[in-house]
């Protein structure tokens, strides 16, 4: 097997087998960036050398059996919007062109205590708004299983390094959906955990009551393990959660016999491409067969979710960018008189197109006089949204629907529609505004030859029972495509 | 002038609380300090840097709210208030708007008419901003950010107060209950207290109330007396010459004596206040409460009634010590030391307050230490040092809080009690003055007094006259 077959789990027991090395990992890495970066565009940043200090580091700690984790030695892409001390860290946008932070995020930090090896940062769309990586300053990244297409975002250039071999693994987060539906049409495995599993500090913030950051890699098990790696209480983060269940390599088990699987009958109307239903619902067809319950239910207010989100996430985004002046760090513009010019030309110059769209739009929603109209009734939208799966879960252990309407869409075709982008969005941001864990792993290829995902939601802190769901479904499946071979 | 007006006036009063670290992260709230040296990712907004509150900021918050007899919110959030300045790191600041801690209390002030009760509107807890440097040489500003996430509260009272006594009595009175719970040195000089004053005039008996202006910038209990004479005599002014007061705020010049506009209600700015996601909702549970309510201190009124029965000092004295948190804690250490009430409070009403008032300074600002007062008095009673060089040695105490035993050793102030040494000095004074001796002898008294200062001057103060005085009278008798 080539090392950029491997998974993750497999590359480090390979480490400590002494089949490779660390060293010889992020070169196959590295000869992979060299074959495919300049047309695929997946990093912002990229470390060669500091990869590979960083790797006889870790090479000499597994060799003294101080990292025995399963991601031990394993090279790891980072989203942008994660800050990492002395590298880079733009969000894919201008205004951060060259902010090089002081710290370093707690899940990447988590990562490295586990020996991982950061070999750099990804693109996305900038400040992770977006469904395309469409919307970098940095320009687009393209689909490794047709460059004529997007991968998907925002964590798109986590996604597209993960399908193309570029890494091993990736770190992205998911405020509406961007690592789910990204690892959808790149053909990879993405989940979004409880929200409060993994420390936001460090992140970036774009909807800070949303956001989370997980995991972008190649299989269940992979997933369950970078869960674990980055799961954590953290003091620094209010909206941290203590949980004691965290050993997620556990729930790799191929049992689904009995487990409760609802369909939402929302998530398969119009818009749903055929070919993503039929491949979809084949995937519950197979955990039916490994003898599960499956039966369609009515999730309702699925329409209400994107008005609630939009209004929510972009109020949020609204306030959360203000630190964007030019005072502190990052773009300032020249040429100015006076403050509040140098605030105006640097905002404008340095935010791109979307960006500017939803500080507006949040910027109105909690305008005085519309604050009752919009934000609070978004807020009512999302106790509702809550509530109905509270109710769902009463009945099912799984919910189960595709995460996104399409395939990937082709490049340039997104954009000039926002309002139906923002559609597209329609399976993925209901769990955010609930606070739920979901996954995203291949079930299938379309006529086109691109990957369709099949979307797997639990209850909240029930990854284990999503993880044993979707190995179950994985190992059913069979071997999906040539991993890194894409 | 013909008609009558009446002055309402409500108070918006930042408390600066005395916690050792940030309200959202661990840096430290010591004042002055290189610049940016009390800093991190989260007080100057770093991306990505989170809030974390300081339980000690709850703590304080609801203690105030529980002694100005507020109800205390029980689910309460923090928003976030929106606006762009380089003070502000975030561009917003941390602060409560829909459910602040505390709501609908009140305090008692002494008027002339008798007790009078202020309303409390609401307290919040809030972080306070950056501080900006304009360099005049550079022609830059530069920003300190040390001062960025310090906690306040911000206590908002009804308009419940008719004239600048009741508000400086208000104002006494809720800075008296802050120093006794320890949530604030409340220094108005230094900005850890600051009042903002809402003032409206209206016809006495009208029901309706006139517009307002808030008047900002006010730095001492004078520059507020001041503010609100100039202001009510401004908006008077205007009223009799038929024109209409419009609602601004003002910033008072306490040098020139009058205010100027700052901005007005038309140019005010839309905060687009909403809950911080950062933060989660504080649940306040009866138990916590009702732990936060037995610990709450001896308030003056009680400490009144204690020290009547346990020392033995004048009600005057009582009234005075009580009166400040950090002159009772003095007067009770210091007591609890040398067992000697009624001299520790004439030190505390005497030199104490005698140096306080030349100095400009307040209770809050002495240093000197209950043990070094209660070796001073020690001292002073073994006569190891006479009255006048206590004096000076507790003037050095008050300036910088030295040990008086080493002081007088120091200094060679101990009184010489070699009788030796004495008689001959004495021998010599009287051989110095015959006139006094013989005036003496002739029964003028006050000769006496001339020639034990005489031997006090000789003997450089270091002597014990009263030993002098009886050892003189048995020589000339």
């Amino acid at each position: 097997m080539k090392l950029t077959d491997m998974t993750a789990v497999e590359l480090s027991a390979a480490i400590k087998e002494k089949k490779t090395t660390v060293m010889e990992a992020v070169e196959a890495v590295f000869e992979k960036i060299a074959e495919k970066e300049e047309s695929l565009n997946c990093y912002v940043t990229l470390d060669q050398e500091g990869a590979l200090r960083r790797a006889r580091e870790v090479q000499k700690r597994i060799e003294a059996g101080e990292l025995t984790g399963p991601l031990a030695g394993v090279p790891v892409a980072v989203k942008d919007n994660m800050c990492t001390k002395g590298m880079l860290t733009t969000c894919s946008s201008k205004i951060l062109e060259n902010f090089v932070p002081t710290y370093t995020a707690e899940a990447v930090i988590k990562l490295e205590e586990a020996g991982a090896v950061i070999i750099g940062k990804t693109n996305m769309d900038e400040f992770a708004m977006g469904s395309t990586t469409e919307t970098s300053a940095y320009g687009a990244t393209k689909n490794p299983w047709n460059e004529a297409h997007v991968p998907g975002g925002s964590s798109g250039g986590s996604a597209a390094a993960v399908a193309a071999g570029e890494c091993f693994m990736a770190l992205g987060s998911d405020t509406g959906g961007s690592i789910r539906q990204p690892a959808s049409f790149c053909g990879v495995v993405g989940m979004k955990p409880t929200y409060g599993t993994v420390s936001r500090y460090g992140l970036i913030a774009y909807g800070s009551s949303l956001d989370q950051i997980g995991p972008l890699c190649k299989d269940v098990t992979d997933c369950a393990a970078i869960l674990e790696t980055i799961a954590s209480h953290d003091e620094k983060d209010s909206t941290s959660v203590k949980r004691d269940d965290t050993d997620f390599m556990s729930a790799l088990v191929e049992d689904v016999k009995g487990m409760r699987i609802g369909i939402p009958r929302d998530y398969f109307t119009e818009g749903l491409s055929a070919e993503v239903r039929e491949s979809v619902l084949a995937a519950a067809q197979l955990l039916r067969q490994a003898g599960a319950v499956v039966e369609e239910f009515d999730l309702s207010l699925v329409d209400y979710a994107i008005p609630a989100y939009y209004t929510i996430a972009s109020a949020e985004a609204s306030s959360n960018l203000e630190r964007f002046d030019g005072v502190k760090y990052g773009y300032r513009a020249q040429d100015c008189e006076g403050l509040h010019p140098m605030y105006k030309k640097t905002r404008s110059e340095g935010f791109g197109v979307e960006v500017k769209r939803r500080i507006m739009l949040g910027s109105f929603v909690l305008s005085s006089g519309y604050y009752d109209a919009y934000y609070l009734k978004a807020l009512r939208v999302k106790a509702l949204i809550k509530k109905a799966f509270d109710d769902a879960f009463a009945k099912y252990d799984i919910i189960l629907g595709p995460a996104a309407p399409t395939t990937a869409p082709e490049l340039g075709k997104s954009l000039q529609d926002p309002i139906k982008m923002y559609l597209g969005d329609i399976y993925t941001i209901s769990v955010n505004l609930a606070g739920l864990p979901g996954i995203c792993l291949p079930c299938g290829i379309d006529g086109k030859g691109l990957p369709i995902g099949v979307q797997m939601i639990g209850n909240c802190f029930e990854e284990k029972k999503l993880l044993r769901a979707a190995y179950t479904y994985e190992r059913a499946r069979g071997t999906f495509v040539r991993r890194g071979e894409v | 002038m013909g008609k009558q007006y009446e002055t309402v006036i409500g108070l918006e009063v930042h408390v600066e609380l005395a916690t050792k670290t940030k309200i959202f992260c661990g840096c430290s709230t010591a004042f002055g300090g290189t610049p940016n040296t009390h800093t991190c990712p989260v007080c100057t907004g770093m991306p990505g840097s989170l809030p974390v509150l300081n339980k000690q900021v709850l703590e304080y918050a609801v203690s105030v709210g529980l002694a100005t007899n507020c109800d205390i919110t029980r689910y309460c959030k923090f928003d976030r208030k929106n606006y762009f300045y380089p003070d502000n790191p975030q561009n917003y600041q941390i602060s409560q708007l829909y459910l602040p801690i505390c709501r609908n209390g009140y305090i008692e002030i002494e008027t002339a008419d008798g007790t009078k009760k202020v309303g409390i509107h609401e307290i919040h807890m809030e972080e306070d901003a950056g501080k900006l440097i304009h360099d005049e040489w550079e022609d830059c500003t530069l920003v300190d950010y040390n001062r960025s996430g310090v906690p306040l509260i911000e206590i908002v009272s009804e308009p419940d107060m008719r004239s600048a006594e009741e508000v400086i009595a208000y104002l006494e009175k809720l800075r008296m209950l802050i120093q006794y719970l320890g949530a604030s040195d409340c220094k108005l000089q230094e900005g850890s207290m600051r009042a903002d004053v809402n003032l409206s005039v209206r016809e006495a008996g009208a029901a309706q109330l006139g517009t307002r202006t808030e008047m900002k910038n006010l730095n001492s209990f004078k520059a507020i007396m001041r503010a609100i004479e100039g202001e009510r005599e401004r908006q008077i002014d205007l009223l009799e010459s038929g024109e209409a007061v419009v609602q601004e705020t003002r910033r008072w010049d306490d040098t020139k004596g009058c205010s100027y506009a700052m901005r007005s209600k038309e140019d005010a700015q839309d905060y687009r206040y909403f809950p911080d996601p950062d933060l989660v909702p504080i649940h306040i549970s009866e138990e916590w409460l009702a732990e936060r309510r037995d610990a709450l201190p001896e308030f003056r009124t009680e400490k009144i009634v204690r020290y009547k029965e346990e020392y033995e000092i004048p009600d005057y004295d009582i009234d005075i010590i009580t009166g400040s948190k950090r002159l009772a804690d003095l007067f009770e250490e210091t007591v609890a030391i040398c067992k000697e009430p009624k001299k520790v409070s004439n030190w505390l009403m005497g030199e104490t307050m005698r140096l306080l008032k030349e100095q400009g300074k307040e209770p809050e600002d002495i240093v000197f230490s209950p043990a070094h007062l209660a070796k001073l008095i020690a001292m002073t009673e073994s006569k190891e040092i006479n009255g006048t060089v206590a004096k000076e040695v507790f003037e050095a105490m008050f300036e910088s809080d030295v040990d008086p035993a080493q002081y007088v050793e120091e200094k060679g102030l101990k009184t010489v009690n070699d009788t030796g040494a004495l008689q001959k000095t004495l021998e010599e004074i009287i051989a110095a003055n015959p006139q006094s001796v013989a005036d003496y002898r002739g029964g003028k008294e006050k000769a006496l007094g001339f020639l034990v200062g005489q031997t006090m001057k000789a003997m450089k103060g270091k002597a014990d006259p009263g030993l002098i005085n009886k050892m003189l009278r048995e020589m000339l008798s």
